[in-house]
């Protein structure tokens, strides 16, 4: 059964993620990478991580994609008369696209086939997140809240009408 | 609860190449620098899917963890890099990377 769920979230994400890609409208774009989110989050549960699947859909579809709705709206792009690279230039990004692809599964030959076996299956669950968090990893979690306070600092003042500059 | 034994690993390294690839073409072929950022926002995803999986392979919680972190980066650059991208559009009226390719206005 989890096998079937996980081939079918995996055609789900690799179609969306395509049409990210091709599609034409940038606003169906965000919208293909919100199912594709959505799937992802799927494949966490599947894993057994089940915070991290809930953390996944508020922080990438709830946040990150709302902003870039936002930006799209307000910087009025959603027309479908973006200006297109040469088909060359697209046949080109296509090949070494698929030539790193290539070389990432070639990586695998190798390798063992081995099954995904879960050791602790309850490694994904909050609490235990939580108390590997806040023992080993303190210092991480307090840097990355000077990180989050720097980049909303940093956002405002890029976004800020110069006009001291201009007077 | 262990249900997966079905699925291999190597099934998982698969689907994240694919969609590490995806993203690294989207970022060649598009020119809207915000379809750009999504396409590395894709990218990101498929290295912390991977990262999930090794980290429930192994027992070990601090790849998940570590995919905590990285969303935390995430929300950070989005927010500076879309920032940057309204003050572009403020300027110069687009966001086409091909205009862009003078380091200035």
């Amino acid at each position: 059964m989890t096998q079937y769920a996980f081939y079918f979230l995996a055609f789900v994400s690799i179609l969306c993620a395509l049409m990210v890609v091709f599609s034409k409208n940038p606003i169906h774009s965000v919208l293909y990478l919100v199912l594709t989110f959505f799937s992802i989050a799927g494949q966490y549960l599947l894993l057994n991580a089940q915070f991290l699947a809930v953390v996944h859909i508020v922080v990438y579809s709830g946040a990150i994609m709302v902003l870039f709705l936002f930006v799209l709206m307000l910087l009025n792009l959603n027309t479908e008369a973006e200006p297109q690279k040469s088909t060359w230039l697209k046949f080109a990004a296509v090949i070494s696209g698929g030539l790193l692809l290539i070389t990432f599964v070639a990586s695998l030959k190798g390798s063992e086939n081995m099954a995904l076996v879960q050791k602790n299956p309850e490694i994904g669950l909050t609490a235990n997140l939580g108390k590997i968090l806040f023992n080993e990893f303190a210092l991480p979690f307090e840097i990355s809240s000077i990180l989050l306070l720097s980049a909303m600092v940093g956002a405002v003042m890029l976004s800020q009408k110069e006009k001291e500059a201009k007077q | 609860m262990n249900a997966l034994q079905s699925v291999p690993l190597n099934h998982y390294i698969l689907l994240s190449a694919m969609l590490f690839a995806i993203g690294v073409i989207g970022v060649l072929v598009r020119r809207n620098a915000i379809i750009i950022f999504m396409c590395i926002e894709l990218m990101l995803n498929a290295v912390n899917l991977l990262m999930v999986a090794f980290s429930a392979h192994h027992g070990d919680g601090s790849g998940q963890v570590f995919v905590f972190f990285i969303m935390a980066v995430a929300a950070a650059e989005v927010a500076v890099g879309l920032a940057i991208l309204i003050m572009i559009h403020r300027n110069s009226k687009t966001t086409d990377i091909d205009f862009l390719n003078k380091l200035k206005f």
